[in-house]
């Protein structure tokens, strides 16, 4: 009996533990989240300057009428995806290819260490500076410009910088080195996981090395393929810094290489609006959510059903 | 008998082309592998070239300009390179710091006490983890200008206490490694849950922690976005946000060579952490993602 009331004394602890946790999330991560839906109904920006406050005045549904209605966040929200797929597309490619490389018994790599770790390095480079170096690399004086003209592989008028696509071609290749080892090793780590027994199976059964690429690695690696792509995706939908410094704030040829979220900062920083801004930030929150949503009960199915096989339980206790 | 006259011949068309599937593989990995090395040396060798050899042209030789250009951009009026160091350090660092005690604390709690609730706050955090956190940092940065609380790096701070993914990576290893005896052991002692904590299960997931730790301290050293929107006072800028507002202005106007040793300066402390702790680090990668 004493034994009892000494665990339950100690589950209180479970509270305090997680009490900051929480606190902090709530107010500065919720809280927030919760006044931007409310102030997307509101007419709310500062005008001539930011020194005249305007509001908060209820209009409704009024912020989404005009931000749909003007046409560039559509415009924009367009051209995060272009740039997003452009750089995922090659990268799952590459990636997998590696990973089937590495992993291979066949092949019998040597140094492959070496090549993980400066595959991976770049990952973890400050992406606003790696942006820098593009834009010193590749502008239309830069190094590797005049460099690739003076050998003769572009033109003498080729621009990196004035062009639409190769604008964002630079700006995808930079997302790319920055991702690609990282998900080299996650589908690395999923390709081990796989029972060895399965591939010699299938192997002496006379499947030849596609189909068991095909029949069995691939449907194993799916989850681990889900979350790299939903990961990316939520990623991507953010992408920020590698455009910005890349296109030096501009958003590049005829806008071509503006993201939302270059959009919403200058709609923060230079105009104030507050309430473009939070309706901006609502729907691309929306967008992403759902996506996150779907890949969240597939990832944690087991987790789910313990969750509901308890509540099941107490409910027939209770009965 | 038939069968094995199949896998001989498989073999021997099998084998031929191994040679040249070996070749052409470290061909691509070398291509990919250079073109990151070349990008790293070239920052290197420009960041030690005077800006009149940059604009004459490429060089894989290093120059000798290393340590002017090194002053010069330290030194660089209205830019405060040596402040955004000292901010973006002492952010990152205590946010890392943050993080992963935090986390731990966190996990450590929904692991071990059997409270109510716990796992309905064990499926909200993994729940929150998909949220992108720039999204939710906009409705912060608007709340902050309207009660005219920025230029401070508190609130940059603070919120790290709150990371759903290091919750994640801590409450995954913490269940592998914890040995429950240990825990009831101490309470025999007498030792409080909260002593508990510090001084034994913190030494226990070191290995965890340090990894978290390092991950948060470069995330936090790379952070743009949250930040430049919360300050904007010259000498409390960090490192990102210098460089970016040097990205904007005309590459034309400003020395060369200072800028790559800027960029230099931003990138090569997080590299030389990775090459140390690189083992780590990629191992940290797949430790919360991949299940099993």
């Amino acid at each position: 009996m004493s034994k009892k009331r000494k665990k339950i004394n100690y589950n209180k602890w479970g509270y305090y533990f997680v009490a900051p946790f929480i606190t902090v999330y709530v107010i500065f991560s919720l809280i927030p989240l919760l006044s931007t839906f409310y102030y997307s109904f509101f007419e709310y920006y500062y005008a001539q300057g930011g020194f005249i406050k305007v509001g908060p005045n209820f209009i409704g549904f009024e912020n989404y009428v005009t931000l749909f209605s003007q046409g560039i966040f559509m415009k924009y929200l367009g051209n995060t995806v272009i740039l997003w797929l452009m750089g995922f597309i090659p990268q799952v490619i590459v990636s997998l290819l590696m990973a089937l490389w590495f992993t291979s018994f066949r092949l019998k790599l040597k140094g492959t260490a070496f090549f993980k770790t400066i595959m991976y390095m770049p990952n973890l480079v400050m992406a606003a500076a790696f942006s820098m170096l593009f834009v010193q690399l590749f502008s239309n004086t830069g190094g590797l410009t005049t460099l690739l003209m003076d050998i003769g592989v572009i033109p003498e008028t080729f621009s990196f910088v004035d062009n639409v696509w190769p604008t964002r071609g630079l700006i995808a290749a930079m997302n790319f080195l920055m991702w690609f080892g990282n998900t080299t090793i996650l589908l690395m780590a999923g390709i081990m996981g796989i029972d060895d027994a399965l591939i010699e199976s299938a192997s002496v059964d006379g499947a030849n090395s596609r189909q068991v690429f095909t029949k069995i690695t691939l449907p194993l690696l799916k989850p681990i393929l889900l979350f790299v792509l939903i990961t990316s995706l939520v990623g991507g939908i953010q992408m920020f810094d590698i455009p910005f410094v890349f296109t030096r704030g501009t958003g590049g040829p005829q806008g071509s290489s503006q993201t939302v979220m270059m959009y919403i900062s200058g709609l923060l920083r230079t105009s104030k609006q507050y309430d473009m801004a939070g309706t901006a930030s609502v729907v691309l929150f929306i967008l992403t959510t759902i996506i996150s949503l779907i890949c969240f009960f597939i990832m944690n199915k087991d987790e789910i059903s313990e969750y509901r096989e308890e509540r099941r339980v107490k409910k027939e206790m209770k009965k | 008998m038939n069968k094995s006259m199949i896998l001989k011949k498989m073999r021997f068309v099998d084998k031929l082309p191994l040679y040249f599937l070996r070749f052409f593989i470290y061909l691509i990995l070398g291509i990919f592998a250079g073109a990151i090395i070349f990008l790293f040396y070239t920052l290197f060798v420009n960041a030690s070239r005077a800006h009149i050899d940059i604009s004459k042209g490429f060089s894989l030789y290093p120059g000798t300009f290393f340590t002017r250009n090194f002053q010069k951009i330290i030194t660089q009026e209205n830019l405060f390179v040596l402040e955004g160091i000292r901010n973006s350090f002492f952010i990152a660092f205590i946010s890392g710091i943050l993080t992963t005690y935090f986390s731990a604390l966190t996990a450590y709690a929904i692991h071990l006490y059997q409270f109510k609730g716990r796992r309905f706050i064990h499926l909200a955090i993994l729940a929150v983890m998909m949220i992108p956190s720039q999204i939710a940092g906009i409705g912060l940065v608007t709340i902050l200008y309207s009660i005219g609380f920025v230029n401070n790096y508190w609130v940059i701070i603070i919120p790290a206490i709150a990371s759903p993914a290091t919750f994640f990576f801590m409450k995954q290893y913490i269940q592998s490694v914890l040995p429950y005896e240990i825990i009831e052991a101490a309470r025999v002692d007498g030792s409080s849950e909260f002593r508990t904590f510090n001084q034994i299960v913190l030494p226990i997931i070191k290995p965890a922690l340090s990894v978290q730790f390092i991950f948060s301290f470069v995330a936090s050293w790379n952070n743009l976005f949250i930040p430049s929107l919360i300050i904007q006072d010259g000498k409390k800028r960090t490192l990102p946000i210098i460089i970016a507002q040097l990205g904007v202005s005309d590459p034309k106007n400003f020395d060369q060579g200072a800028r790559f040793m800027l960029m230099f300066l931003a990138i090569i402390p997080t590299v030389i952490i990775y090459l140390i702790f690189s083992k780590f680090i990629i191992k940290g990668t797949t430790a919360g993602s991949v299940k099993g």
